[in-house]
């Protein structure tokens, strides 16, 4: 059965009529365009259709688009700025070399939004532990980790240094 | 598209109800992470689904004035990690519901869903056990409340009925006020991984912290459902800590379970497991109790 949903994407508010039996990977790529969200294994373990809902990253690939209704859904395609440029997260992605084929590095990239988005300072282990919901098969990972430990620092002392 | 014949969508914990009265084959969604991969799979294919996702009066954490917990059922795992009521009251179920999948699992996944799926690996059930939960579950005759000893009826079977949803999950102060707990879980992965073996270990101490006044021991996947130890526990209630009482703890465990060889593990590697995580769970038990377990 088809419904309307409505639910705010990267920032702007959009109704669009969905089937209840879709996933909202499904609907972002297909539906809206967004194709940095990526489907791998389509059962939740991994971690390429990572999305943020509400601000908590989820596989969008095991959560049914009719769950977005009200709800806030950022992807990698919201993260540019208004004038195009990258945002920080996803340049360090780019100075570390932690990106390969590209296919892990959207949902990947999610999740650290997520984790920069709380301000805390993490070490590598727990930063290992904070993406182990996400397979990479080219990097090793470490670049990664390099990338995170980069952003996560940064935003640290930046964060600190605000009144 | 996932292979779901009919979707309902409730507004409410009764309009769940009275949906999944209307079609005898429906049930429940909640968080997804279970139901939804078994469509993909086949196993569910053209099922019926009653969605509680998103229905307000199941999410969150309580603490009533007389110290009871009360974990709505649809609140999901890294809600429950996070919450500095869980993290203060019974740190072992905050770190017990941390072990589940990855982070993006934990976000939508729900702990309600872990329990109903009757599965003895869940990672939350062993300390479930442990701290002696009692499961509030609302039918269309009403309210009942059922002690987690008396949920689970078999492997994936437990006594809720098709109609009823599982509403919250109740934990008196007594049954974690005092205690030292300790959960360890193994599996292959530190991540992304089913529970091989899990123990959930609770110690409280006598005031000079020298013997046990009580011990509580569960295990997951060391039978065909969750379990406790009980006459274990009955055993060394009193008794004095030293290593002899580790051992006599260990061996009363491997008396109690009953595992099965599975293609993840062998019975005799998981009674290995059974002995060795019950000597470390309840090790920090202890430690976390504010004794000394250097034994």
């Amino acid at each position: 059965m088809y419904n309307t949903l409505t639910m705010t994407v990267n920032g702007s508010e959009v109704t669009l009529p969905v089937d209840d039996r879709e996933s909202l990977a499904d609907t972002l790529r297909n539906r809206l365009g967004l194709t940095s969200v990526k489907k791998g294994c389509e059962v939740g373990e991994c971690g390429a259709c990572t999305v943020l809902v509400d601000g908590e990253a989820i596989d969008s690939c095991i959560y049914l688009s009719v769950w977005a209704q009200g709800r806030r859904v950022m992807t990698v395609e919201g993260l540019k700025s208004p004038t195009g440029e990258l945002s920080p997260i996803q340049q360090a992605f780019i100075d570390e070399a932690a990106t390969q084929c590209g296919f892990c590095t959207p949902g990947i990239i999610m999740s650290a939004v997520e984790i920069v988005g709380t301000g805390k300072r993490y070490s590598r282990e727990e930063l290992r532990r904070l993406i182990s919901g996400h397979l990479c098969r080219c990097t090793g990972y470490e670049s990664i980790l390099n990338a995170l430990e980069r952003i996560v620092e940064e935003t640290y002392r930046f964060t600190d240094r605000q009144p | 598209m996932y292979d779901i014949e009919k979707y309902y969508q409730a507004t409410g914990v009764e309009d769940a109800i009275r949906a999944l009265c209307e079609d005898e084959r429906a049930m429940v969604i909640s968080g997804g992470s279970d139901v939804l991969i078994q469509c993909r799979e086949g196993r569910l294919a053209g099922c019926s689904l009653v969605s509680i996702h998103g229905i307000e009066e199941l999410m969150g954490i309580e603490e009533t004035g007389d110290g009871e917990i009360i974990i709505r059922a649809a609140t999901v795992f890294s809600h429950i990690a996070n919450s500095p009521v869980i993290q203060r009251t019974m740190p072992m179920l905050a770190y017990a519901v941390d072990q589940v999948g990855g982070p993006q699992i934990r976000n939508i996944g729900t702990i309600g869903g872990n329990v109903c799926n009757g599965v003895t690996s869940a990672d939350s059930a062993s300390s479930l056990w442990a701290l002696n939960a009692t499961l509030e579950l609302r039918g269309p005759q009403g309210t009942r409340t059922v002690p987690i000893r008396d949920f689970y009826t078999g492997a994936g079977k437990t006594v809720r009925k098709q109609n009823e949803i599982l509403v919250a999950i109740h934990i008196e102060k007594k049954d974690y006020d005092g205690f030292g707990g300790c959960y360890l879980k193994y599996g292959k992965r530190e991540a992304m991984e089913i529970a091989t073996l899990g123990c959930a270990a609770m110690t409280r101490l006598t005031p000079d912290k020298t013997a046990l006044q009580e011990l509580r021991l569960a295990y997951g996947v060391a039978a065909p459902t969750p379990m406790r130890c009980w006459n274990t526990e009955a055993a060394v209630q009193g008794a004095r800590i030293d290593a002899e009482l580790i051992e006599r703890i260990a061996t009363g465990a491997l008396s109690e379970v009953k595992p099965r060889t599975s293609w993840r593990a062998s019975r005799e590697f998981r009674l290995q497991l059974v002995s060795e995580l019950c000597r470390r769970a309840v090790r920090q038990a202890i430690i976390n109790a504010g004794g000394m377990a250097d034994v």
